[in-house]
């Protein structure tokens, strides 16, 4: 296989225009992905950054696609890691979809390298993040395990 | 989410042997999966359906291929739902000791 990739599937009970905010707004996913936010103008060729708690840029990229509460594409750079930095942008593809009373929400990670130790680091980190996200809009509270960014890293 | 979809997919050896063989090398085709295995293409073919209809297995079209993802988003939402938030890491030291001490096999 030329490329890495996985692709996550999690269904919640919410709406396309609730979860597309969870996934974008500082103040929803301080909540449920380890005190991080995302900083862009969210259009297509804005910058994209990531940010640890202590303001520290963990990952950086470039929006490719958005229409909002539907889809979203952005590259993605780890600038933390210099193995990691040093294998280029990855691409991610959120997709939104109403499903009955949920929201089918899909997440395609993928880079054009093969045995990309990016892609192995992110995919274990995913469903810890998905897990507690749709915790936040079904139960209004996030799960234990991400509500903080892990000490010392 | 149907929780008891995800319980009968996994109720079954021959399916979970196909999760091991997407978490060796996730994205296969079905060809592919289907080599080395002592089921027919048929088998292989109906487990995967009903693999996909628990959303433990995503599939992505690339051109005429049809690929096959392990999504492990489920099996997750399951253990978040009877792990309290302080055992998790516990758990997790103990089922290390455990596949480190027996090796891994499949339970």
């Amino acid at each position: 296989m030329a490329e890495s990739r996985f692709v996550y599937v999690t269904y919640i009970r919410t709406t396309p225009e609730k979860l597309w905010q969870a996934l974008l707004d500082p103040e929803f996913t301080r909540r449920y992905w380890c005190e991080t936010v995302q900083e862009s103008e969210w259009k297509p060729g804005a910058s994209w950054r990531m940010m640890i708690p202590d303001g520290r840029v963990a990952d950086s990229g470039d929006i490719i696609e958005i229409e909002p509460h539907r889809k979203l594409v952005h590259s993605w750079r780890n600038e933390f890691k210099p193995e990691l930095q040093a294998e280029g942008y990855s691409r991610i593809t959120y997709e939104l979809e109403k499903v009955g009373e949920s929201v089918k929400l899909t997440i395609t990670h993928e880079i054009d390298r093969p045995d990309s130790k990016f892609i192995t680091a992110v995919s274990g980190g995913w469903p810890h993040i998905l897990a507690s996200l749709k915790s936040l809009l079904e139960t209004g509270e996030p799960l234990e395990e991400t509500r903080h960014w892990p000490k010392g890293v | 989410m149907d929780v008891d979809k995800v319980f009968k997919a996994l109720a079954d050896p021959g399916r979970r042997l196909l999760l091991d063989r997407l978490r060796v090398e996730n994205g296969q085709a079905l060809g592919q999966l289907c080599e080395h295995l002592a089921m027919s293409r048929q088998a292989v073919t109906k487990h995967l359906k009903l693999l996909e209809e628990a959303n433990l297995v995503v599939t992505i079209r690339r051109g005429r291929e049809k690929l096959h993802y392990l999504n492990p988003v489920p099996i997750h939402e399951i253990a978040a739902r009877w792990i309290g938030k302080f055992e998790y890491g516990r758990l997790r030291i103990l089922a290390e000791l455990k596949k480190q001490l027996e090796g891994e096999t499949d339970g």
